[in-house]
């Protein structure tokens, strides 16, 4: 294959996995635009970060379970009772920062255990059990939180989502340890690319070729280069960017590369050949909750931390935008497809046409109506690319 | 009786990338059972979808002439307006709605806006005399066997005033009386003037019924034979479907037969939500290594049932009975024990059961076997390409890679896959329902070298069939089965299907 026909490729046969790599481009060029630059400045970079990590972390936990076919409408409630539950500890009893972090996320894991226990082994469909936890759970921080806020948290704890780790290895106009991560990043993404490639060529699969393999990593190496150098010369390194890059590789590495992942994919593409196939079903989805508890809880954690303390009416709608962000990402509404990369660039795209929409003064009403036709959109552009490929077979 | 309805001529339908139709022809004469034959993937179903106009005029090049008039069907109702009536393979009904609902669906009786449902229960009921099924309009669907469904299906053309019906392997999923009563049905409707083209896989029966066949081939028209010639027989529409002369359709095998390896004692199995009935009852067998046993009964005998009961407790509730694998006990209560003990069952329906048709062949050859290829829950996905591209090559899967989606594939190689992953299992035993159901000739050809070569290599291998002269064709011994219980067994060497199917519907007495 030459450079030509896959370039041409990208847009045609391939456009289904690429089209949301090229709707993110033109969204930030369109924005970028109207904005003046605006939108990429190393200040709003950075306030991007800081402002949806919360989304980009539920929807982690959230493309499993869409994958595997089920929803979960409840994590908008779980993300506020796991931040109350940590207010409650850290700022009621005085106990250390790390204790209220480490009981959300055991808070959120114990809801996932009872959500996972009527999906998995009573067999309600997920839409009514996470239906019913979504009031349940609210229904909870109102009781944890005796229906008010509270704030402030300590320094430490707001540390999480407003921290930076700053001048570790110095600074010289630009914060060196930021710019140290950018260059692992993009030295590992390039060593996986390349190990993948070679383990294909060895066996005698087609893979791209070099050409296109090349500029495909060097366009990456240098959107994640120019990304840390301008994050570099702005405040630095936030902590909660550490977090969310660990957990991004830790899920792109648990869905695609292990026995665990695979079932889930085997779930959601085909019930009973999975059963079939012996994998135990409802195990796998037991945990596919438990795990979105989990996330929940960090999400809870980092959220209470941004805002400075706990509401009861905290995390409404974020169940949504954490769905939102996988069907723009191109997951299946059936389930069997969707990945962590798309879940993640979808809950960008959504990000940063708020974020956009906000530096030109829109107003919430039209952000949502705005929002909402994006969501349609991505979904229909899915459903015809599909469509597409199934007259071609 | 001897004028044309049907002209199709030169009719060429591309698809991006694939040309499913070049050039096709097709002629048929009214009043005639026209039969359609050719290879899956030949290009029947899109020819079919063409004349019905589920592909509107405009997206094919050629001409369609019916009743002298050119056809330019934009939709199914435009056809059907025309009285051409398509029946799919799945059948469309809804299965909680009543006979006469959905004989009626989207064709509704109204009185000012409201369905009169005496009048249409009467006229349902006279449909329903024609096609010979003696059922109350008022039963849902549901409720119904697919044959009788099949019945429905056809009273609804009937009731479009349908001049020109077309089956879609209508007897693929019916059982010998089912499948009789529709032919004779078909013959009857000859009789009343309405044509018919009949796309089979069932060689037999198009001898039986057909006036003509047309042969397709890799979206071409081959020929058509007049089926009054004697020399049109069915090796010699065999031999127009696949280009050559089958000398056999079944390759030859040197049976090599060791010890018992699998052994069912006293199997019984009840029905899932009906406990009080039971499916399998008693029923006892074994069989060798190196051994090919059939399994032959009539639909609803409990074949399938069993097998799934086996294999994992798939299937029903409340089972006894003992496995043994080389003379011990072994524990199958789940699939993954199942497994484990070295069993492996191929379903009936690879699409429902058998593959995940999202993800490439790759994924699909080791779904059942990824403890495997995996350390610590990690999947070495170099072995994974390695293993599946192994069977890609030894199973000769026709695919550009192991990468290729299995919802691509034909049905042939998309058998071949489910095969691969279960030998990837390294099973002992390997149980395979309907293997070549839905498969065209020279493809069922390569599967049974494949059972072959299974059982060349030492294993025990159980088929079950509904096509007689197919476990005839491979089996060593074959056991029947009728209603729930073991009728018998018979050596190949005694055989045959008179005495197959003499066993096959003892009723002793019928279990409830």
């Amino acid at each position: 294959m030459t450079l030509k026909t896959e370039l041409k490729d990208i847009f045609t046969k391939n456009l289904r996995t690429s089209g949301i790599y090229i709707a993110f481009v033109l969204i930030v060029v369109l924005f970028t635009i109207m904005t003046d630059g605006l939108l990429l400045s190393p200040i709003n970079l950075t306030n991007i970060i800081l402002q949806y990590s919360y989304v980009l972390i539920l929807a982690l936990g959230m493309i499993m379970v869409i994958v595997a076919g089920h929803i979960d409408l409840s994590v908008g409630s779980l993300v506020a009772l796991t931040g109350a539950v940590s207010a409650v500890l850290v700022i009621k009893t005085g106990a250390p920062w790390w204790v209220g972090i480490l009981a959300a996320v055991a808070v959120g894991a114990l809801c996932g255990v009872w959500q996972g226990f009527w999906v998995a082994y009573v067999g309600i469909p997920a839409f009514i059990v996470t239906l019913a936890g979504m009031l349940l759970f609210r229904g909870l921080t109102y009781e944890v939180l005796n229906n008010v806020s509270l704030s402030p948290f300590p320094g430490e704890y707001q540390q999480v989502a407003g921290g930076f780790l700053n001048g570790l290895l110095g600074g010289y106009g630009f914060d060196m340890f930021t710019v140290l991560i950018g260059v692992v990043a993009v030295a590992g993404l390039v060593w996986s690319q390349y190990s993948t490639r070679r383990g294909r060529v060895k066996f005698g699969q087609d893979v791209e070729s070099m050409a296109m393999f090349i500029a495909k990593n060097a366009l990456s190496a240098i959107v994640i280069l120019w990304f840390f150098w301008q994050i570099s010369i702005s405040r630095g390194m936030p902590i909660v960017l550490m977090i969310l890059g660990v957990l991004v590789i830790a899920y792109h590495v648990l869905t695609t590369r292990t026995v665990f992942g695979r079932h889930i994919y085997a779930i959601g593409g085909n019930l009973s050949a999975a059963r079939l196939s012996g994998v135990n079903v409802k195990k796998v989805n037991f945990w596919i909750f438990i795990n979105m508890g989990m996330l929940a809880g960090v999400a809870g954690a980092v959220f209470s931390s941004r805002s400075n303390g706990a509401q009861p009416g905290a995390g409404n709608m974020f169940e949504l935008d954490a769905i939102a962000a996988c069907f723009i990402g191109g997951a299946s509404t059936t389930g069997g497809v969707g990945r962590v990369t798309g879940a993640i660039v979808g809950g960008l795209v959504m990000a940063v046409l708020s974020n956009g929409m906000q530096l030109m003064g829109v107003g919430a009403s039209a952000q949502q109506i705005v929002k909402g036709l994006v969501l349609l959109l991505a979904v229909a552009f899915d459903i015809y690319n599909k469509r597409r490929a199934g007259e071609a077979s | 009786m001897d004028s044309t309805i049907l002209q199709m001529q030169d009719i060429t339908k591309t698809f991006p990338g694939v040309k499913a139709l070049d050039g096709v022809n097709l002629s048929v004469r009214e009043g005639e059972i026209h039969a359609i034959c050719g290879e899956n993937g030949a290009g029947k179903s899109t020819l079919m979808k063409v004349l019905s106009g589920v592909y509107p005029h405009g997206s094919y090049d050629g001409k369609i002439l019916f009743n002298g008039q050119e056809l330019k069907a934009s939709s199914i109702k435009d056809s059907e307006a025309e009285g051409i009536v398509i029946i799919h393979q799945e059948l469309a009904l809804v299965p909680y709605l009543s006979v006469a609902e959905n004989l009626f669906l989207g064709n509704e009786t109204k009185r000012r806006g409201l369905i009169d449902w005496q009048e249409a229960n009467q006229r349902a009921a006279k449909l329903l005399a024609r096609v010979g099924l003696a059922e109350s309009p008022v039963t849902p669907v549901g409720q119904l066997g697919v044959g009788k469904q099949q019945l429905v299906e056809i009273a609804k053309a009937l009731n479009k005033d349908v001049k020109l019906l077309i089956l879609d392997e209508p007897t693929a999923a019916l059982n010998d009386d089912d499948s009789e009563h529709l032919l004779h049905l078909l013959r009857e409707l000859r009789e009343q003037g309405i044509t018919c083209i009949i796309i089979s896989h069932k060689l037999g029966e198009i001898e039986d019924i057909a006036n003509n066949t047309t042969i397709i081939r890799d979206g071409q028209t081959v020929e058509s034979l007049d089926m009054a010639d004697p020399k049109s027989t069915q090796s010699r529409i065999i031999q127009g479907m696949v280009g050559r002369a089958l000398s056999a359709r079944y390759p030859d095998r040197e049976p090599n037969i060791g010890q018992v390896v699998f052994e069912v004692r006293d199997w019984s199995v009840h029905h899932p939500t009906q406990h009080e009935r039971i499916v399998v009852n008693k029923a006892s067998l074994d069989v060798r290594a190196g051994e090919i046993v059939g399994i032959a009964g009539l639909m609803g005998a409990g074949r399938t049932e069993l097998a799934m009961s086996i294999f994992g407790h798939s299937y029903g509730r409340g089972i006894s009975g003992t496995v043994l694998m080389d003379g011990r006990p072994v524990d199958t209560s789940t699939v993954g024990k199942a497994i484990k003990a070295g069993i492996a069952y191929v379903s009936e329906d690879r699409k429902k059961f058998g593959l995940n048709l999202l993800e490439d062949i790759r994924v699909n050859t080791t779904a059942a076997g990824l403890g495997k290829i995996s350390s610590r829950g990690f999947v070495n996905g170099n072995k994974e390409i390695q293993i599946a591209e192994h069977y890609r090559k030894s199973m000769r899967i026709k695919a550009p890679s192991v990468l290729a989606k299995t919802g691509n594939l034909s049905g042939g190689n998309q058998q071949k896959v489910v095969l691969g992953k279960w030998l990837h299992t390294a099973p002992e035993l390997l149980i395979l329902d309907e293997p070549t159901r839905g498969i065209d000739v020279g493809a069922k050809y390569e599967i049974y070298t494949i059972i072959n070569e299974l059982a060349a290599s030492g294993k025990a291998v159980l088929v079950i069939s509904s096509e007689l002269p197919e476990l005839l064709g491979i089996c060593d011994r074959i056991y029947t089965l009728a209603y729930g219980r073991m009728t018998g067994q018979l050596p190949k060497s005694e055989a045959t299907q008179e005495r197959l199917m003499e066993l096959m519907t003892i009723e002793k007495e019928i279990v409830r």
